[in-house]
């Protein structure tokens, strides 16, 4: 059975109805449906501004919803505080990486620990993954390459042993010798069961690993499916916005 | 020689006003909140352990002991339960509410212990008169020595704090980016209230250094206020934790200058060198960074 296949008879993980997310008066998420399933991996694409970023925030705690619900492993989380849903297994590495630019590598890793999980990751484990933050353990944030700190916000949020990993614009400014160091550490953690919604810009990379693609444009999915269903050429065109499904969710 | 003693006492001095600024500065490190009720607290705590002292006859160096967890809820509470509340609506809003607890705390402890004078130092026997003759013209006071040694050990503690312990840490993380530690699984509105919790804590034993070397009435506190902000501004307005202390030593020792100059000018000298320091291009002592980059930075701890 093949890992899409595996992810489809799973049971819903996280269920997300009709919600919406506002910046100021600025619809920026609108009403959207979503159900993932223990063990998927969601590929989440979409121009600027289109609501990525906002509706992961959202998942998470970071941003309040207007409107709908989020339920995560069947507890209504939509009102619970980002430190809360951390402790329930959602865990977000977020765009730009924000890492605590004063504090040590370490530091930026053991600041996660208050709310971990059982599981196997410790700041051990994750160093031994990311081999390269090693060398890195008394450094401050501030002076770790693009690559390095990415690795540290993913091992961050690893710390508190997630079952709902969020990954925004993990490619975003890092050279493409450190992109590929990030997704091939990647495939591990995912291979581990983990369930994780991944947005990026760059669509290729991220449908590779992704059982399911979903375009986003304008706040509301446009696009849905299997990744082995939508062509590029699908997908290219509903981020552009030249092309509407009519199976696509709300 | 009257120059070299004048230094010493200043720099004496400023372990008081360093003691004073260093809740000043967490608070304003961590939430970046600006508490203007600092120095009426720090009366409430020397007005708490002087109501100890009136009912059981014991030192106030032990009467701060019990007074100090009962500040410390205090201070936990007053974040949970107000400055929390104003925190959501802007920079403005924590400002007025705390100008607003200040008139509070100054007209209740009018109200129940009268507009009178009062002082600590007799209940420390000898301690306050206390001193080492150097020579004829330099003597060191064991009081103001011992609130130096204080103000070190405080300075020290929060430094280790904050450096060596995860509660530590999480305080330095939220102070940096709040939205962020939420999502790493930090309590951001607990980590707030244990800062102000350890601030408020930390500015009752300025209190009782204030009621040992001096004398306070309910409405000493927007005094203590106005010095222990001039040592953060001189300091580097919370660019550095040890900023505060050293911010303290220079407002002291430009008080005892300007003293030594005439006795009218103790408190203008110190207000003076705030103002050089406050249109200074660096802005601080200590400010070792961009107004940028301190904008979210507690006061920095080496570790």
């Amino acid at each position: 059975m093949t890992a899409a296949r595996a992810a489809q008879s799973a049971r819903p993980q996280l269920v997300i109805e009709q919600l919406t997310l506002r910046h100021g008066l600025l619809e920026a998420v609108r009403g959207v449906s979503l159900t993932v399933r223990e063990g998927e991996t969601i590929a989440l694409v979409g121009a600027n501004g289109a609501g990525k970023t906002t509706l992961l925030r959202g998942i998470a705690g970071a941003h309040r919803a207007s409107a709908g619900t989020i339920t995560f492993d069947g507890v209504d989380v939509t009102k619970l505080p980002g430190h809360r849903r951390v402790g329930m297994g959602i865990a977000l590495v977020p765009e730009g990486r924000r890492l605590f630019a004063n504090l040590t590598v370490e530091e930026n890793l053991s600041v996660a620990i208050q709310r971990r999980r059982p599981g196997r990751w410790t700041i051990d484990s994750v160093i031994e993954a990311f081999p390269m933050l090693e060398p890195l353990r008394a450094q401050r944030a501030a002076t770790l390459s693009g690559g390095e700190q990415q690795a540290t916000a993913i091992g961050r949020a690893l710390i508190s042993n997630p079952r709902l990993l969020l990954l925004d614009e993990l490619s975003l400014g890092l050279a493409p010798v450190a992109v590929e160091g990030v997704y091939s550490s990647l495939k591990s953690v995912i291979g581990e069961g983990s369930t994780v919604v991944l947005v990026d810009q760059d669509i290729t990379r991220a449908a590779t690993i992704a059982d399911r693609v979903i375009c986003m444009l304008e706040g509301r999915f446009v696009l849905e499916g299997a990744r082995d269903e939508l062509t590029r050429e699908q997908i290219t065109e509903a981020y552009f916005g030249l092309h509407r499904s009519a199976g696509a969710g709300t | 020689m009257t120059w070299v003693n004048d230094v010493i006492q200043g720099i004496l001095l400023g372990g008081y006003y360093g003691i004073i600024a260093c809740g000043l500065a967490l608070m304003f490190g961590v939430m970046r909140i600006i508490n203007l009720a600092h120095g009426d607290i720090a009366v409430l705590g020397a007005y708490l352990i002087y109501l100890l002292l009136e009912h059981w006859n014991v030192s106030p160096l032990i009467g701060l002991l019990p007074v100090l967890p009962v500040m410390l809820l205090l201070g936990y509470l007053l974040q949970r339960l107000v400055l929390q509340r104003s925190l959501r609506s802007g920079l403005l809003t924590p400002l007025l509410a705390t100008f607003g607890l200040s008139i509070v705390i100054q007209n209740v402890l009018e109200q129940t212990f009268s507009p009178d004078v009062r002082s600590l130092g007799q209940d420390t026997g000898s301690l306050v008169t206390a001193a080492w003759k150097i020579n004829s013209e330099i003597s060191i006071s064991a009081l103001s020595t011992l609130i130096f040694g204080a103000a070190v050990l405080i300075f020290a503690g929060v430094q280790l704090f904050l450096s060596r312990t995860n509660a530590g840490r999480r305080m330095r993380a939220t102070a940096e980016d709040p939205d962020t530690a939420e999502l790493v699984g930090i309590d951001s509105r607990s980590v707030y209230a244990w800062a102000t919790a350890v601030a408020v804590a930390i500015a009752t034993v300025g209190g009782l250094a204030l009621a040992l070397r001096s004398s306070f009435f309910p409405y000493s506190g927007p005094d203590q206020l106005i010095f222990a902000f001039e040592a953060v501004v001189i300091g580097g307005l919370g660019s550095s934790l040890w900023g505060a202390l050293l911010g303290g030593i220079v407002l002291g020792v430009a008080q005892t200058i300007g003293a030594q100059i005439n006795p009218e000018y103790s408190i203008l000298a110190g207000h003076i060198v705030f103002l050089v320091v406050l249109i200074s291009p660096r802005g601080g002592l200590l400010t070792l960074r961009s107004a940028r980059g301190a904008r979210r930075a507690l006061p920095t701890v080496t570790t």
